[in-house]
């Protein structure tokens, strides 16, 4: 401890910290959720005197409160989780998939355009395992097209896919055009609402039980696949860098089109939960936005499949919850937008502290130690 | 650091021990979990004893498609709140539930109201229909209303309804005011050549979708402008949207570079207004009449009136039914005879004795001497029609006959607008 050091020295240094074990990190996530909740207690007292406990015991109430409204939240939550597992493999070899939206909405198409054609003449396992290929195929070709471009014309796969999430909003309207029902309402209405055809089937005696059990397959078949494969390996090389990967003899085109036809067939299978498992619909809000929240799910969970568990639930609880604040205290859905803001926002924030310390001038073994 | 982390720690752990402490009495009432075992019994009593419900129990549930910030679901908040009040509930009887999306949400929603003891629930979106029909199969006991829908007498569910306004009504009345403000345009000789098509004045109408809703509405309109000054031809561009501020916008221009005087208008934005402003502004004649909303504040001078709901009528009626023990109607649609349809305020620019005709034909739809689609006052083919079919079914084949007494019986078989009939000198500039 010179004293010409601490003359020199800032007053606080950020240094990168590797040294921080698994559970501090945790803990230091949770006190972020904490005060983003203290942060938004305050503001919500300031801005609209409501207590805010009560705020939040309503929003918890508006997810949580019922089975009825638990399911709607799980529901949510499986739907975000398994599109951010579609979208880790592609972000974790930091390829930009932005059109989560459109793989959806194709995989939505197609399984709505099967459940219109094939309700009632085939046996209904059939016409699901039929829809499921069919939502994976398009999902699939949706996020190869960008794959192409990139790996044979280095395209920017950012605005690429960004751009034919457009593409896929007006193939939407165009489908909901040809099968609107009733003629003129430009909306199809619920597909096979009375035989119910190509509805998920009720599992262990719960409506939304397939979408829970297909959602916990993906997780774990990606975890596994990002984890123990060689493609995943490959993913994960080329993910910190291309020269590296070209380097060590990977052939980046093929890791390109793999990973995106991957990427883009979970997407797409994800738009096949959304309409046969909850929906039964197809509209340009299939998607509703969840191509774009995926990503945060997927990345706050740094690509980690049980990870994005807890971020979609949290999603999930503040979106639903949200509901229950705009309905009982009339605060809509900027009010709720902040309070998720701030969350994510902490959240992120602690990133920063997991990776970094903070060194106080004049502190330097001390902070070497911690 | 860890001195620091350690006293973030304990300042967490105090506020969250405060705010435990906090929580035990709000959470008590604000357990809005509870699931209500209310529910089936008001309903079972609505329906079955037809007796009088007892006004602290009723419990009513609405799910709007938006919140105050957007158009049409504020029209339903505020006709909400005159229900409330013309019927003596309080605000703790409604549970509305705003920003509602047209897919399995609204189903949730429906069902959520539902455990919350709601014996009544309505949604304000066309869309909404099929998540009601569904939540309307699963709970008998519980009254399900989709507004603006239109397969309630279809359905087979006598606990399913449909409403709709009359908004024809309003539309031929706004068509009245831009009649007027053409006949004053004529007189004071403010038209050029090219405002003309084989000697007649050439106005212009922005439609969403040549659908039923819209064609109704705009035939509604232009025999309203008819009514007064006759020698008309409309032009109809459709946008193929509800709601898209820059299609309207430039749909209402292109009409007017066709030399259209009169932009009307079904859709839900202020773009059509707004444009006919500009150009206005920048010296050509044109004029404007919206929907909806009072479109003063955007278009000052070029915006005669717009043709809007009272939603209110239909809420307390509803509201009324269920503390009266009494069923709601499958199909209502009710306009100008109880107050669930007129005109906003007039603008500056409309012509001189605008108020005053605008008042006696009211008066006549009122009380019944006048009727919108009297089959003597316009032509399909050249020739007065004495047959034009509804679709009732809804497979886009007219299947009833909808002329009675050489009247087309608007929404009188549902409460959703079945007018679909092209008649003579209206134009579709690109209905596909």
């Amino acid at each position: 401890m010179a004293k010409t050091d601490s003359v020199k020295s800032p007053l606080i240094r950020i240094a990168k910290r590797s040294d921080m074990p698994r559970w501090k990190g945790w803990i230091i996530r949770l006190i972020a959720v904490l005060l983003a909740l203290v942060v938004d207690g305050l503001i919500i007292f300031a801005i609209v005197k409501l207590n805010p406990v009560a705020v939040y015991k309503t929003m918890f109430a508006g997810a949580f409160g019922t089975a009825r409204r638990s399911w709607a939240s799980i529901r949510e939550a499986v739907l975000l989780l398994s599109i951010g597992i579609g979208l880790a493999p592609a972000f974790k070899m930091k390829f930009w998939n932005l059109g989560a939206e459109g793989q959806i909405l194709l995989g939505g198409i197609a399984t709505a355009g099967c459940m219109i054609c094939f309700g009632g003449k085939i046996p209904n396992w059939l016409l699901i395992l039929v829809m499921a290929l069919a939502s994976i195929a398009a999902g699939a070709i949706w996020g190869l097209i960008p794959a192409i471009a990139k790996a044979r014309w280095d395209t920017n796969e950012s605005l690429f896919t960004l751009m034919l999430n457009y593409v896929a909003i007006q193939l939407t309207s165009y489908a909901v055009a040809r099968w609107e029902n009733p003629y003129g309402s430009n909306s199809v209405g619920i597909i096979n609402q009375n035989s119910m055809d190509g509805w998920f089937p009720k599992l262990f005696g719960q409506t939304y039980g397939l979408n829970v059990l297909l959602a916990i397959i993906l997780m774990v078949a990606m975890y596994a696949y990002l984890n123990y494969t060689k493609q995943g390996y490959e993913i994960a090389v080329a993910g910190e860098s291309q020269n590296t990967a070209r380097y060590a003899g990977i052939n980046m085109t093929k890791v390109y089109l793999r990973t995106m036809i991957i990427s883009g067939a979970i997407c797409g299978f994800a738009g096949f939960t959304a309409v046969a498992g909850a929906d039964h619909t197809i509209s340009t809000n299939t998607a509703g936005g969840r191509g774009f929240t995926a990503i945060i799910v997927a990345w706050l969970a740094k690509f980690n499949p049980f990870v994005m568990v807890l971020i979609s639930f949290l999603l999930a609880f503040l979106g639903n919850g949200a509901g229950e604040i705009a309905s009982r205290y009339n605060l809509n859905d900027y009010a709720a937008q902040m309070i998720e803001g701030v969350i994510l926002f902490f959240i992120l924030g602690s990133e920063f502290f997991i990776n970094y310390r903070l060194v106080l001038r004049g502190h330097e073994k001390e902070g070497a130690k911690a | 650091m860890k001195k620091l982390l350690a006293f973030a720690l304990a300042l967490v752990m105090c506020l969250a021990l405060a705010a435990c402490g906090d929580s035990s009495a709000p959470a008590a009432n604000s357990g809005s979990g509870s699931a209500a075992p209310a529910a089936s019994g008001s309903a079972a009593d609505a329906k079955g004893d037809k007796t009088a419900v007892n006004k602290d129990d009723v419990k009513i549930g609405c799910i709007l498609v938006g919140d105050e910030n957007e158009g049409y679901s504020y029209a339903h908040i505020k006709g909400i709140d005159e229900a409330i009040e013309a019927t003596g509930l309080s605000k703790d009887n409604v549970i509305i539930k705003y920003s509602v999306p047209e897919n399995s949400a609204c189903y949730d929603a429906a069902i959520d109201l539902v455990e919350q003891g709601c014996s009544l629930v309505i949604s304000n979106s066309y869309s909404h229909q099929s998540y009601m029909q569904q939540a309307a199969q699963e709970c008998p006991d519980v009254t399900f209303v989709a507004c603006t829908g239109d397969t309630a007498n279809q359905a087979g569910l006598s606990n399913f309804k449909n409403a709709f306004t009359a908004i024809y009504q309003a539309r031929y009345v706004s068509g009245v005011v831009a009649g007027m403000k053409i006949a004053e345009l004529v007189n004071d000789g403010k038209l050029t050549d090219a405002n003309y098509q084989d000697g007649k004045v050439k106005i212009g109408y922005v439609g969403a979708y040549p659908y039923a809703e819209v064609v109704s509405g705009y035939t509604a309109f232009f025999l309203g402008v008819q009514s007064v000054y006759p020698d008309v031809t409309m032009e109809v561009q459709y946008t193929n949207s509800w709601f898209d501020i820059t299609a309207e916008s430039t749909a209402a221009e292109s009409l007017m570079a066709d030399g259209c005087v009169i932009i009307g208008q079904h859709a839900d934005s202020t773009g059509a207004p707004a444009a006919v402003q500009a150009a206005q502004d920048a010296g050509k004649t044109a004029f404007s009449v919206g929907y909806n909303i009072d479109m003063l504040s955007v278009a000052p001078t070029a915006a005669l009136t717009s043709a809007t709901n009272d939603w209110g009528a239909y809420y307390t009626y509803a509201f009324n039914c269920l503390l009266n023990g009494e069923e709601i109607a499958t199909d209502w649609c009710k306009g100008y005879e109880d107050g669930a349809v007129g005109i906003t305020e007039l603008g500056e620019s409309c012509a001189e004795g605008t108020a005053d005709k605008v008042a006696e034909v009211e008066a006549a739809l009122k009380d019944g001497s006048l009727q919108v689609f009297d089959c003597s006052k316009f032509t399909i083919n050249g020739e007065h029609p004495t047959s034009i079919l509804i679709d009732m079914d809804n497979d886009f084949e007219g299947d009833t006959e909808g002329v009675k007494d050489g009247v087309f019986q608007e929404s009188t078989l549902r409460s959703a607008p079945g007018f679909t009939a092209r008649i003579d000198g209206i134009t579709e500039l690109n209905a596909n």
